[in-house]
């Protein structure tokens, strides 16, 4: 029980920690690394699920995770009729053709018999497919874009509520794996490396150019909320009577009560998620993927379909992360293609499950709300360290000037001892599997 | 007659050079790739932060140099301060050698621990460049622009379509040239180059034939941060120095090394030209150049650009995915060097 009793203790730490940063800086920054934590921890889960249960090195996470984020766009979004009229059919029609494209290639390679001929089948099925693709798509998605650019200039969502997006999300990030599972698994694990970081560069580029989709770089701002607004929190009775008791100002306890919101249903779903990644692992399932891990050959020869389980664990480990990049647009009320960059979205998760133990759920979750902590929180300790290390120069020296400009980025050579230093002396993280 | 010398011209000055270049670039890179993939046998992730590092420095030395106005004639500063950026980086992956990956070497770890001690090396390295350098963007180049101006070839040739040889790109093509045939040479003629592909042939052997690894690991390191400095900064001169964007080079390196047979420097080479190529051809707007070859009055009205510019990962990427589905070890088999 040791174990257990020390797990308490270093996330009762964790909780200490956070309630530092609510008393010493402030509970509205306590708050947002709190519910940004959670999200990070289902990421986590995500990759453990991937890594820990079945070892597939998925470093395409930022791509799942903005994939999952565009549903929140597509379902909460209110449509733009103008844009529907100028060119909905035509897109919809123009992705249906390329998928038909797709679909009749795939059929082509399978039916024909190997040779040539198989070869220049394939070939004009695919060119072919592609200007027909393009002659529709291309002036719809154009019209699209003329339809008032400054404010819409793409399609819109269903305007259903926001939260619905979140399973959406999953969804769609799943249905993405379930392609790039196809194509990937099976190859050597640097290979699927390689392949997955292409493919997040991929639909980073998608989020990004698809105008239409998504207004690209011109990002769709005003999602509409989970919570209502802290404006709106403000007229509530009970908000005005918070603030008078806990002797705080209007606007800030609207804004607390917002983040406490959105803290509560992350907590649900992340609480749900840690149940299910429990019974999972601790099932003949969860034996099978380990047994699958540590011993390919052995599990082959047992009779199980590695490459059907890969799949399957490679598609739920994504659906997650699409799921928390999902509930990330929701939280932030906007989605701005051009943030996700590969550092923060992939490889700092992978910190935090080598940190946190992979392997292991808790593990994942811990190392998530340590590692975020730590990424929020060294801004201003490199600024800190910054001051005191270049202190001996004058305060308009060029180099200590650059050098306390630049200081927000040691939080990047933080992040990397920190991976090294656990992988070096406790490769098996702060909660190693059991 | 002249229809097809202008198609050809334009062909040229908008895809044929630049992709010679670029190719250029990519195949140093991807040569470094290969290199630690056959020697150290894992993927190298930290390559492109790698390369930012490196570069930062040559460009640092260059702006040292150029505030003492010292400059290299008509050919950039930056080459003078090439040995300085080498230097500097074969020292910190030397360092990062001893520190980091020589523990995970003796405990006969698997390739996967490597890449992950790999990510925390990219981790710090990117760190330490935007610390140096700055997220932005810098530029280094001086000297003089262009070996042949659009101008000057139309008055010569008398073409309507003119060609511009930019010295970035002569320089990149004529270095990566000479960088690939001493590395060849080393390879095959000098003992210790003998020795690399010993080791990387089948490494028990090599072991018991007296070669000793640790001196081949050095070696590797160095020739990868010779390699791997050239691209970066044969990259910076010819478009522009941004630390993400080099971060992202990570994706056409292990394309072209992948493509080619990864621990095959040939294949590398190749692959680096077929990628370059290959996102040249697909993202360039072929109109201009079919509306020469094609009869009066049958010009194309569209842009004849197969996917726009923005997607050239996704050319990368599709390059990848077909040789893993149909040639999973790349155009040239095998893993040797």
């Amino acid at each position: 029980m040791t174990g257990y009793l020390r797990n308490v203790a270093l996330f009762s730490l964790m909780g200490l920690a956070l309630a530092l940063t609510g008393m010493f800086q402030s509970w509205v920054l306590a708050l947002t690394i709190l519910n940004m934590s959670l999200i990070s921890a289902m990421m986590a889960l995500g990759v453990n699920m991937q890594w820990g249960y079945a070892g597939i090195f998925n470093v395409g996470i930022m791509g799942f995770t903005a994939f999952g984020g565009l549903a929140a766009v597509l379902i909460a979004m209110p449509p733009v009729p103008e844009a529907w009229a100028a060119g909905g059919v035509g897109a919809i029609l123009g992705l249906m053709l390329g998928a038909g494209t797709i679909f009749a290639a795939i059929l082509v390679w399978n039916r024909l018999p190997p040779g040539k001929l198989r070869v220049v089948a394939l070939i004009a099925t695919l060119v072919v497919g592609y200007m027909i693709t393009r002659f529709v798509f291309a002036p719809a998605t154009a019209a699209i874009v003329r339809v008032n650019p400054a404010t819409e200039g793409y399609l819109g969502g269903l305007g259903l509520p926001v939260i619905l997006s979140w399973p959406v999300g999953a969804i769609m990030a799943a249905g993405l794996a379930w392609v790039v599972g196809k194509i990937a698994l099976g190859l050597r694990s640097d290979y699927l490396a390689i392949a997955t970081l292409g493919i997040s560069e991929i639909v980073i580029a998608v989020l990004k150019f698809e105008a239409w989709l998504t207004r690209g770089v011109n990002n769709v701002v005003g999602i509409p909320r989970a919570v209502p607004r802290p404006v709106t929190l403000q007229q509530y009775e009970w908000v005005q009577g918070l603030s008078q008791r806990l002797g705080l100002g209007l606007s800030e306890t609207a804004r607390l009560v917002e983040l406490t919101g959105y803290a509560i249903m992350f907590a649900i779903v992340l609480g749900a998620l840690i149940w299910l990644s429990e019974k999972a692992l601790n099932s003949p399932w969860g034996r099978m993927m380990r047994a699958i891990r540590d011993n390919e050959t052995a599990a082959r020869a047992m009779g199980k379909d590695v490459t059907r389980r890969h799949l399957m664990v490679f598609i739920l480990g994504s659906g997650v992360c699409g799921l928390a990049g999902a509930m990330m647009v929701t939280l932030d009320g906007q989605l701005t293609p051009g943030s996700y960059e590969p550092l923060r979205f992939t490889f700092l998760i992978w910190v935090m499950v080598i940190v946190g133990g992979s392997g292991n759920n808790w593990g994942a979750v811990l190392g998530a709300f340590i590692i975020w902590f730590l990424w929020v929180q060294a801004e201003p300790a490199g600024r800190w360290m910054m001051d005191t290390l270049t202190s001996g120069l004058s305060a308009d020296s060029p180099i200590r000037q650059h050098l306390m400009a630049q200081a927000a980025h040691t939080r990047l050579i933080m992040m990397g001892l920190a991976l090294l230093l656990m992988l070096r002396f406790a490769p098996r993280g702060l909660i190693p599997e059991r | 007659m002249m229809e097809p010398i202008n198609a050809f011209v334009v062909l040229s000055n908008f895809v044929l050079i630049p992709a010679l270049a670029y190719g250029s670039q990519i195949a140093l890179g991807a040569l470094g790739i290969t290199l630690i993939f056959g020697i150290l046998r894992f993927a190298h992730f930290a390559h492109g932060d790698i390369m930012a590092f490196g570069t930062g420095i040559v460009i640092l030395t260059t702006w040292g140099l150029q505030a003492q106005g010292i400059g290299f004639g008509p050919l950039p500063t930056a080459l003078l301060a090439l040995p300085v950026g080498i230097a500097v980086t074969i020292l910190y992956l030397l360092a990062v050698d001893r520190t980091v990956y020589r523990f995970y070497r003796r405990v006969k770890a698997k390739p996967m621990i490597f890449v992950m001690a790999a990510l925390g090396v990219m981790f710090v390295t990117n760190g330490i460049t935007r610390l140096i350098m700055g997220p932005g963007e810098r530029r280094f180049d001086d000297g003089e622009r262009f070996i042949i101006t659009v101008r000057d070839f139309r008055e010569w040739t008398g073409l309507a379509e003119g060609l511009a040889l930019r010295s970035s790109q002569v320089l990149t093509i004529v270095v990566a040239l000479l960088a690939m045939v001493l590395l060849f040479w080393f390879l095959n003629r000098t003992r210790a180059g003998k020795s690399m592909r010993a080791y990387s042939d089948n490494e028990d052997l090599a072991l018991l034939s007296g070669i000793n690894p640790e001196r081949v690991v050095v070696i590797t390191w160095a020739i990868t941060g010779t390699l791997v400095v050239l691209a970066g900064t044969l990259y910076g001169l010819d478009k522009s120095y941004r630390p993400f964007t080099y971060f992202q080079l990570l994706l056409p390196f292990f394309a072209a090394a992948i493509v080619g047979g990864l621990g095959n420097p040939m294949g590398a080479i190749v692959g680096g030209y077929v990628v370059a190529f290959a996102e040249m051809g697909i993202t360039y707007a072929w109109r201009r150049v079919v509306s020469y070859l094609m009869p009066e009055g049958m010009e194309p009205t569209g842009l004849m650009q197969i996917l726009p510019v923005d997607y050239k990962f996704a050319v990368t990427f599709g390059i990848l995915v077909i040789v893993l589905i149909f040639r999973p070890t790349g155009i040239f088999r095998g893993r040797t060097l």
